[in-house]
């Protein structure tokens, strides 16, 4: 199918009007820097239960911002009303807001050089817009899936949720980049609900397709196997049901992506961040371990490490032509052969630290919010000829295997994590026994890597995300992906989350 | 912002639908913010917003179906499109689960009265005493990283049935992180607003330089079960969570913490034996919140059929029991319970808690004292065991005084658990959920010691 242009009733929006109305009130001011932004999220939420649609919602966001360096300050202002007037007057009230800041500000903001990029468009790969497919097809596709693990015994109840979005963003600033971009992503997501009549534990098993930022192809052409997801899983419930609990100690772990992505996104991503090792976050999301002083020194992990950012990679969640701040979409090394080399910027910090060119993690979720430094796709890569997952599970004497994320959390300086998942193997003497349950495993970020002793080859490698990284104040959310092939980690602790709840 | 006023948008709306029926919701926001790190300000900004909801009713013989959707909107154009829209859904759409007879007519004395704007102003007060603040930091080799809002929502709801309801929601906060300069102790406080006028940031900036100092001495223990007072902001960022986890149907289908094995909910049994009552209350003074139900989709714990419904006090736990869950007209019809939907604020109270949080901290022999908790997540459903980590400030207590700084926790707890396993509580205070308060900011809860709370493992964040 030939590429998408960006949506005709985008483009047909006073765009261009406005951000002249802006940039030349910006220039009246004699400001240093300005851009202008227009965003349209479109958006779609649908929720069935037991196959019946439970709750459906249809949403737009549509507005502007105006962001400005005046005297060396930050001001940023954003509107909903669509006129060259009011494009004027939010760009007063930026201008306001900068001037309202520079008592309080000690740091002249200074943005790193970027090339032009004069009128150029944008859209990420997908076939069908999932917004443009009529309700009543989606509610009939879920609830048939919802239908079918109902009526295994195992089953009791059914929750399946489509999320879907299509984002089209127009930039502009003083400097002469003009973009126009639009991209398409989706999650569908079912969970089997059961429980064991005997013992009167309930639990759940979730499918572990990953979003993506495709369309509703992902739903109807067989790229992905719903057919076998969903024929799985109430014999995985079932069994998840009946099985021992763990116990607690040291076991080797060889962690699938479905997983591991997730452990990659808290403990390397959002730790490389720059923004976050220079303290922008140290009230909210956090600071980081990974500090500047440390930067082609500190021994991430083992020498089978190697991690990648990018906003480039085809379907990636975080994948954009340009960033929110006109910089090209690029992909660069974090962690080489274990050692940090690399961080995600905006053009702010790559300023700020001589570091050149920013590598265009800027982003914002909504035209009412500030750019910021967000996640690129952060990716294990995997090696060229390493083993599959049967061939990592085999090197394990005694040992689990991780299936699905589920639980996770870690602390502010991204050191101690714990994570728990869809389900988890016994693995005796290099093969699967069967699952066990009632199981998080918890380290420490260094440590934790240092012991990944392989990783599995290309076959392995599976590009898992989230639509829900949070991080900032105002709070804002991110899309991003992140790819990495199943791995094997040595000595990892362990728990009952029973025995931690104290039963 | 335009010329035409929220209310009159409404009524565009309602006059254009030619559904069965039709609710209009209009959303006016305006919303102002500083952001600051290392004594400079990092980002601000100015927001304003309108969004326009509309829900379509269309009786189609079977039953009774809904469409919802919503934008960002401010003409009388864009309301019309979102009602064609809307209608045209609810046409396309099979009877809804929730389908239940709209709220008849009820119109507030404001109706008409314009939304409530704020400005950058808010701040003419706070701003130059955090600029001094700053100065008395740079002096005392001290940090501050942190973060003020104010937003004011004006929300218009309308519907075919008469229903005329305006709330304004004025909701603001102010968080404060200080470090030292080798970065290697941390301290915070918080505390949500309405207005600005109760915030003074050198009051908040003295009490960081008193916290810092008590972390002076640094003192490294092990994980373990400690005797543990939890202030009233981790009380809080334990108690939001169980009650966004509190839906009657979820509960009812055996999913939540709430569920009796077996089948149906916990509704009438007790859960504490302590005079433990949570419980929310739109005219809470000082937490006032949204006095009646606004539902822009429907889910487990809201139905787009009970806009309108109007809300009042409401206990979840009584005196130990559990007593209420989060229901829709038709969860509360599955759970055969009372129609008891979610309200925006909480309160943890105790019957007979009189101490202060300090007079509580003064009859610790040895124990922890915790600033707040952070990373909060659902590790199990079943047992609500929540994992998370400490955050800025964990300081020990010996023979009732403050006497060092310990290193930080990864903690997994319930807090179901912990309303039975506390031995004191303190009187009811405002707080301010560190973890959850940026999007749940109206709540008042006790502080609690907890004699065996699990420190799970060492975090060498600080």
């Amino acid at each position: 199918m030939p590429p998408h242009d960006v949506d005709a009733s985008f483009v047909a929006l006073p765009l261009r009007r406005l951000a002249d109305a802006a940039l030349q009130r910006a220039r009246d001011f004699g400001v240093e820097h300005a851009d202008f932004r227009m965003e349209r999220l479109r958006s779609q939420d649908l929720r069935l239960r037991d196959g019946a649609l439970e709750g459906a919602h249809d949403g737009e966001q549509l507005g502007f911002a105006v962001r400005v360096i005046v005297d060396g300050t930050w001001g940023f202002s954003s509107s909903v009303e669509l006129s060259p007037e009011s494009a004027i007057r939010t760009t007063e009230e930026a201008v306001r807001v900068a001037q309202v800041s520079a008592a309080i500000s000690s740091e002249r903001i200074e943005l790193a050089d970027e090339p032009v990029y004069d009128n150029v468009a944008w859209v990420s790969a997908y076939d069908i817009d999932p917004l443009s497919v009529p309700v009543g097809d989606k509610v009939d596709l879920l609830g048939e899936w919802s239908r079918r693990l109902l009526a295994a015994g195992s089953v009791r109840h059914v929750s399946a949720t489509l999320e879907q979005v299509v984002e089209a963003k127009f930039y502009a600033d003083l400097a002469g980049t003009m973009t126009t971009q639009q991209r398409v992503r989706l999650h569908p997501a079912l969970e089997a609900h059961g429980s064991d009549e005997a013992t009167g534990r309930f639990d759940s098993m979730r499918t572990i397709a990953p979003p993506v930022g495709r369309g509703w192809e992902y739903l109807s052409d067989g790229r992905h196997d719903w057919d076998d997801e969903l024929a799985k899983i109430p014999d995985l419930l079932a069994e998840k049901l009946s099985v021992k609990p763990v116990d607690s100690g040291i076991y080797d772990l060889v962690i699938d992506p479905s997983n591991l992505w997730l452990t990659i996104h808290e403990s390397i991503g959002h730790a490389t961040e720059l923004d976050r090792a220079l303290g922008y976050e140290a009230n909210y999301a956090g600071t980081s371990f990974a500090t500047w002083d440390k930067l082609n020194t500190l021994t991430y992990g083992s020498g089978a490490m190697h991690v990648t950012g990018d906003r480039t990679v085809e379907h990636g969640l975080a994948t954009i032509g340009y960033d929110d701040e006109g910089v090209q979409a690029q992909s660069w090394d974090i962690v080489r052969d274990g050692i940090l080399v690399g961080y995600q910027l905006d053009r702010r910090m790559a300023a700020m630290k001589g570091l050149g060119r920013s590598n265009g993690c800027a982003f914002a979720d909504s035209p009412g919010h500030i750019p910021i430094q967000r996640m690129a796709n952060v990716s294990l890569q995997p090696a060229d000829d390493g083993p599959d997952t049967d061939g990592l599970i085999s090197s394990v004497e005694n040992g689990i295997y991780v299936v699905g994320d589920r639980s996770w959390s870690i602390d502010m300086q991204r050191f101690n994590f714990q994570f728990t998942g869809q389900r988890f193997y016994r693995i005796l003497n290099g093969r699967l026994a069967g699952q066990v349950r009632d199981l998080a495993y918890q380290a420490t970020t260094t440590e934790f890597w240092g012991s990944m002793e392989a990783v599995g080859g290309p076959q392995t490698w599976v590009l898992g995300g989230a639509f829900n990284c949070g991080k900032a104040q105002p709070g804002q959310v991110a899309p991003v992906s992140h790819g990495c092939p199943a791995a094997l980690f040595r000595n990892v602790r362990i728990l009952n989350t029973q025995s931690e709840a104290g039963r | 912002m335009t010329s035409t006023t929220p209310h009159d948008l409404v009524e565009a709306g309602l006059a254009a639908s030619q559904a069965d029926d039709c609710i209009v919701t209009v959303t006016r926001s305006s919303s102002a913010n500083l952001r600051w790190a290392n004594n400079t300000l990092t980002t601000n900004g100015l927001m304003s917003g309108s969004e326009i909801s509309v829900i379509s009713f269309v009786d189609g013989g079977q039953g009774v179906a809904s469409a919802a959707l919503s934008r960002s909107a401010v003409t009388v154009d864009d309301v019309r499109d979102l009602v064609a829209a809307a209608d045209a859904a609810a046409r396309a759409a099979g009877p809804a689960e929730d389908a239940a007879p709209l709220v008849e007519a009820d119109q507030s004395d404001t109706w008409d009265a314009p939304p409530e704007p704020t400005s950058i102003g808010v701040f003419d007060t706070f701003a130059p005493a955090l600029g001094d603040a700053f100065g008395r930091a740079r002096s005392a080799d001290r940090l501050l990283y942190g973060y003020v809002e104010h937003t004011v929502d004006t929300v218009y709801l309308g519907s075919s049935r008469g229903v005329r309801l305006r709330h304004v929601q004025p909701t603001g906060h102010v968080g404060i992180t200080a470090k030292d300069a080798a970065l290697t102790r941390s301290a915070w406080v918080g505390q949500a607003t309405r207005d600005f006028t109760d915030v003074d940031a050198l009051v908040l900036d003295a009490e960081l330089e008193r916290r810092l100092g008590w972390a002076e001495r640094v003192v490294a223990l092990p994980a373990g079960r400690y005797d543990t007072v939890l202030p009233p902001t981790a009380v809080a960022d334990l108690m939001i969570y169980a009650y966004w986890t509190s839906a009657a149907r979820d509960a009812h289908e055996g999913q939540t913490v709430y569920s009796r094995p077996g089948g149906g909910t916990r509704v009438g049994e007790r859960l504490s034996s302590r005079p433990v009552t949570v419980y929310s209350d739109p005219a809470y003074p000082g937490l006032e919140a949204a006095p009646f139900v606004t539902a822009s989709a429907s889910s487990s714990l809201s139905s787009v059929f009970d806009n309108g419904l109007e809300l009042g006090r409401t206990d979840w736990i009584a005196d130990g029991t559990l007593a209420a869950l989060g229901q829709t007209r038709h969860s509360a019809q599955l759970t055969d319970l009372e129609v008891t939907p979610l309200i925006d604020n909480l309160v943890v109270e105790v019957a007979g808690a009189e101490q202060s949080l300090e007079q509580i901290v003064s009859g610790v022999e040895r124990g922890l004292l915790l600033t707040c908790l952070w990373y909060i997540r659902e590790v199990d459903p079943q047992t609500l065991l929540l994992t998370g980590l400490t955050r800025d400030g964990v300081y020990l207590v010996e023979n009732g005084e403050v006497t060092g700084g310990v290193n930080n926790f990864r903690f997994n707890e319930s807090p179901i658990d912990l309303l039975d396993r506390f031995d004191v509580a303190s009187a009811t205070v405002p707080s301010f959920s560190r973890e959850w308060g940026d999007y749940f900011p109206r709540t008042a809860t006790a502080a609690l010691r907890v004699p065996d709370f699990n420190m799970s493992s060492v975090s060498q964040a600080n």
